[in-house]
């Protein structure tokens, strides 16, 4: 009688302790829907607001200075030594088959179909996703957005949608430049150190790379600057709780920008590049 | 008549967390009313609902007689230029300068010109206390009394209908309290608004009202006019006004 019993509060914990497994699985796939489903109806009220007036040019122009133009000193840098760390490797790898000529081309082709946008991408991710985010958020935490509606203002139109359409069409100006930049970085190192003559190596690349090299990189450039912008503002907005929940937004706007920059990445070069 | 503001039977609910628990509130048309109540007692959420920022749970919400609970988007637009709201602490913007957190619900609001809604705004802030030379300020320069005459500035400007004072005297020091009393009495009088403002701040409370509610556990338990209150007979009120920590209202204080 007593072991039954003893026997049966064991079984009772074993129990517990599954039910309450499942309940902690449950609980986060709970969670990561309710995300998706407050970003999806955040991204439709986003892109509503987009198509209908009023539409803030002014805002959009200085979005498009601040997203656009004060990003051109950090998308620039690494897109140079992306180039030229990239010219470098190739040059090494090639060496093993007695391929070194093939460098420029090969630059070229990296930079504009991959390293191009996605570094761009990341770089703008970390410093406008976090800088939107973070404006946003204190907005939010100080009681502006409220006071935007009760100003007879949609905060949606006044401060997602600059940003949004500031971003979609900076990323692919900032993206040609990282690839020319990109190019360039390629060409000094390769000149300079691994004895190609310029005329030459600038001839390869221009006759290799396609405009698809080039279009598919700003398509993809103007795909990550929605990503950018959506999440800094999605994040700002949901915001609560003081300095803490601003900085938590930030955290996230950023996180969750390079994620899905990457794997949206990944989805449009498949698209573009279908094999078929 | 129609009452401006009516409230029935609002209910707001935050997770398991019951806010507001059947609010019934009839405010008359340019009257004062002021809902007072402890922390967290659902005062904000009360004023947030009325401006459609939270939508209710149950109950209905009334505007000059029309049902405007569970208006949205573009149909909302009317309504809220009707509205002016005085933020707790200030919620100016602190990207824009003075003159143009004031004129801002012109500008975006009522699509007027900007050189004429600058005019309006220095004019307003003139109102409530301010020279010309604060327009070109930007708010964080200002001290927190300066932040909320702003704030009044910005709400009076487009000369709303209804006002909201959100704890309007909360943070300042007692003569500068005073005197935002004072421009909260005469704004809404020169502009023949109809307000409601929450508060805990019981002097304040009695020299802005003509009526005075109190919210407690999301009920509104008594309501009257300014002059009943010290003989309301309802030792929730009693216990209220004259701020004891003994009586039938307990404190969730971990001892």
């Amino acid at each position: 009688m007593h072991g039954a019993r003893k026997g049966g509060a064991a079984e009772g914990r074993a129990t517990g302790l599954k039910m309450n497994f499942l309940a902690a699985i449950g609980r986060a796939i709970l969670t990561l829907l309710a995300e998706i489903g407050r970003l999806s109806t955040f991204t439709a009220r986003a892109i509503a607001s987009c198509a209908s007036p009023p539409i803030y040019g002014r805002l959009i122009l200085g979005q498009v200075v601040r997203i656009g133009y004060f990003s051109l000193p950090v998308v620039g840098l690494t897109a140079f030594f992306t180039g030229g760390a990239l010219a470098l490797q190739i040059y090494l790898g090639g060496n093993r088959y007695g391929a070194e000529s093939i460098v420029p081309q090969i630059v070229v082709l990296g930079i504009t179909r991959e390293l191009g946008p996605v570094i761009a991408g990341l770089m703008v991710a970390g410093r406008v996703a976090a800088a939107i985010a973070a404006e946003i958020g204190t907005m939010r935490v100080t009681e502006q957005i409220d006071a935007l509606t009760t100003l007879a203002t949609n905060p949606v139109k006044y401060l997602v949608v600059p940003r949004l359409v500031a971003a979609i069409l900076s990323m692919p100006v900032l993206v040609a430049i990282a690839d020319a930049v990109g190019v360039f970085g390629g060409y000094v190192v390769s000149t300079e150190s691994l004895g190609f003559t310029g005329s030459i190596y600038l001839k390869n690349t221009v006759d290799f790379a396609t405009r698809q090299d080039v279009s598919s990189g700003l398509i993809k450039a103007a795909v990550f600057g929605f990503i950018i912008a959506l999440l800094g503002c999605y994040h700002g907005f949901n915001s609560k709780g003081g300095a803490q929940g601003v900085g938590n937004a930030t955290t996230n706007a950023v996180v969750s920008a390079s994620i899905l920059i990457l794997a949206a990445n990944y989805l449009l070069t498949s698209i573009l590049f279908a094999t078929t | 008549m129609t009452a401006k503001i009516e409230l029935i039977g609002v209910k707001k609910r935050f997770g398991t967390k019951v806010v507001l628990d059947g609010v019934d509130l009839t405010i008359e048309k340019q009257s004062s009313t002021v809902i007072i109540g402890g922390s967290g007692t659902g005062k904000s959420v009360t004023i947030k609902c009325i401006l459609g920022i939270l939508t209710p749970d149950e109950g209905t919400i009334l505007i000059d007689g029309e049902d405007v609970t569970r208006l949205k988007g573009s149909a909302r637009d009317p309504l809220m230029k009707k509205f002016g709201m005085l933020f707790q602490a200030g919620a100016l913007f602190d990207s824009l300068p003075v003159w143009e957190n004031v004129a801002f619900g012109l500008i975006q609001g009522h699509g007027m010109a900007r050189a004429k809604a600058k005019d309006v705004a220095i004019e307003k802030l003139a109102k409530v206390g301010l020279g010309s030379d604060v327009a070109y300020l930007s708010p964080s320069e200002l001290s927190g009394g300066m932040q909320k005459r702003v704030g009044l500035a910005r709400a009076i400007a487009a000369n709303p209908e209804i006002i909201f004072f959100d704890e309007p005297t909360t943070g300042l020091d007692p003569i500068m309290a005073d005197v935002i009393n004072n421009l909260v009495i005469s704004t809404v009088k020169n502009v023949g608004a109809t307000a409601l403002s929450i508060t805990h701040d019981m002097v304040s409370a009695r020299k802005i009202s003509d009526r005075i509610a109190m919210l407690y556990k999301g009920k509104i338990i008594w309501q009257g006019s300014t002059g009943e209150i010290d003989k309301s007979g309802n030792p929730y009120v009693e216990q209220f006004i004259h701020g004891r920590a003994e009586g039938p209202i307990k404190m969730a204080v971990k001892a």
